[in-house]
């Protein structure tokens, strides 16, 4: 496999380029079916089920690959805890875009999933929890109305019920497609928040690679702890707007979780292997009430954060 | 007219700015205020206390600049972080003091460069997505030229919005949503149509309460009846008790 294919299974998929791709299995779409992955950060080999087994993070250097939402989800919530909110709501072309409509068709099928974001209610080393997490391979993660009322719903939900929420941002921002009305999800979703907020419940983000635009400048960004993964991008304008507005190469590392963590909008960049811990940990510091033995199903816990 | 003329009005360069709406509705009146406590003054924004009908009321502005050197001076009326914190800081001064807040909305959208990224321009339009949503006084936006996407949205958190005919508000502008979608930043007027960015279609839609018309030259008798309008306004959404104006509020982007 050549450094090309590399960058080819790394960037989200053309909908136009694969419009009869359905071969996408849900849990492992970004595994290509190749025996070795070349990591982009460290160059050497990997192979493809070492990475699989290690969570999608390379053994060698750490660099984090991006994880479907199923996954995430998967490593992150106790064995059998979780149930899904919404899982049948699906977007419409509301505004008559052009070819928006296929485009949808063709993220589902690639993606598995009906949006951008999947909701549920679950526990999380034991302490119940509302959460969230997107998905890169559905239109990038981008926000439209669906995904919006799926994150509105959550806070609704766990505002009326007194949860804390948890979500895994990933987006490209807010969706194009939807024109204004996906502008309108920013300020819905921050609303919801806000009243999750006012009533004194717990808002954690973890900010993974990418998270920008529409989406960071509004729930991602309005979490009282704000978690990243290690390297995640992580902007408002993506490097690419940048750069031609001012007409200069960025610094390399500039809009990484370590340089926001630097500058002061991010609490901690925690490695993928320690988030549950580190989660749990807050949620127990925030009156989370781990149910006994209910800890041990992911495993994988060390002593300190 | 079409939806890209609407694009082409309102970024006419010799469309009225916020100075001049400010200077023809609230005169004399207006004290402008600077600065967000944490960093600079932005000059992209500007903020201040006037008096309509004998009524305080708080007044924040995207500004673009009338001329080149204003404009340059205005950065085009693209904000950075500290400008949409200025904002923050005068609205919850009015939330104290009890007066109502008008913003004045034209801009291309919030500023994309490394300070803007380094000082949090994600952040601070989060943040006064969900400050204005329960901010406990009046919140009335007008967009007057161009709303460029989150910038524009972070002022527009109201209890109601108003465009002039020819505004445009938008997700995206026209250029970037065809570069994106045709890999084609010509094909702005196509773009322009798919995006519903005029007011009429934002009315449509749900998003604004009113359309200000705009006569062929926007004069004084334009600027009268829209101050008679704002201070109505205010009146109105001033006789609400708070809790049923913030569940309205709330409401009005709920409905998305």
């Amino acid at each position: 496999m050549n450094t090309s294919d590399i960058f080819n299974f790394l960037k989200p998929k053309n909908e136009l380029e694969n419009q009869e791709d359905t071969s996408a299995v849900q849990n492992q779409p970004f595994i290509p079916n190749e025996l070795w992955v070349k990591c982009p950060c460290c160059k050497k080999p990997v192979l493809s089920s070492d990475l699989n087994d290690n969570n999608k993070v390379c053994p060698n250097c750490g660099y984090h690959f991006r994880i479907a939402a199923r996954q995430r989800l998967e490593i992150t919530v106790d064995k059998g805890s979780f149930e899904e909110f919404d899982s049948e709501m699906v977007s419409e072309n509301k505004i008559d875009f052009p070819d928006y409509s296929r485009k949808l068709k063709n993220a589902r099928l690639n993606s598995g999933e009906n949006e951008s974001v999947i909701t549920g209610r679950a526990k999380i080393g034991g302490c119940d929890v509302v959460i969230g997490v997107m998905n890169s391979q559905f239109m990038m993660g981008s926000m439209g109305t669906v995904t919006g009322e799926k994150v509105t719903r959550s806070f609704e939900y766990a505002t009326q019920n007194r949860l804390p929420v948890i979500i895994f941002t990933v987006s490209g921002g807010a969706r194009m497609q939807e024109g204004i009305l996906s502008l309108m999800q920013m300020a819905k979703t921050s609303g919801a928040v806000k009243l999750h907020s006012d009533a004194g419940l717990l808002y954690i983000t973890v900010l993974t690679d990418p998270t920008t635009g529409g989406v960071t400048a509004s729930f991602a960004m309005e979490g009282d702890i704000i978690l990243s993964e290690p390297g995640a991008l992580i902007a408002f304008a993506g490097p690419r707007v940048i750069e031609q507005t001012i007409r200069q190469k960025l610094p390399k590392d500039f809009q990484s979780a370590e340089f926001l963590l630097e500058k002061g909008f991010v609490d901690r960049v925690v490695p993928r292997c320690k988030m549950r811990e580190t989660l749990t940990k807050l949620l127990v510091l925030h009156g989370g009430k781990p149910e006994i033995n209910e800890t041990e199903d992911n495993g994988k816990e060390g002593d300190s954060l | 007219m079409s939806a890209y003329d609407s694009v082409i009005a309102a970024r006419a360069n010799d469309r009225p700015t916020a100075v001049d709406y400010i200077t023809k509705i609230f005169g004399d009146s207006f004290i402008e205020l600077h600065g967000d406590r944490r960093f600079a003054d932005d000059k992209a924004v500007i903020g201040g206390i006037a008096e309509l009908g004998g009524k305080p009321v708080t007044v924040i502005a995207l500004e673009k600049g009338r001329n080149l050197k204003e404009r340059v001076e205005r950065n085009f009326g693209s904000a950075h972080p500290e400008g949409y914190r200025k904002a923050l800081r005068l609205m919850k001064q009015a939330e104290k003091f009890h007066r109502p807040v008008l913003c004045i909305v034209d801009t291309s959208g919030a500023y994309c460069g490394i300070g803007a990224e380094e000082r949090g321009q994600g952040q601070a339009i989060a943040e006064n997505l969900m400050e204005m949503m329960t901010l406990r006084t009046p919140i009335l936006s007008v967009f007057i030229g161009e709303g460029g996407s989150g910038g524009a949205l972070a002022l527009a958190v109201a209890d109601e919005v108003w465009m002039l005919e020819n505004a445009i508000y938008s997700v995206i502008s026209p250029e970037g949503c065809a570069s994106i979608l045709w890999k084609d930043a010509t094909r702005t007027a196509e773009a322009s149509e798919c995006l519903k960015l005029t007011s009429q279609d934002l009315f449509k839609l749900g998003v604004i309460e009113r359309i200000i018309r705009e006569p062929k030259n926007l004069d004084s008798t334009m600027f009268d009846s829209f101050k008679t309008l704002i201070g109505q306004t205010f009146d109105k959404l001033s006789a609400v008790d708070t809790e049923t104006l913030l569940a309205k509020r709330y409401n009005r982007f709920r409905k998305f």
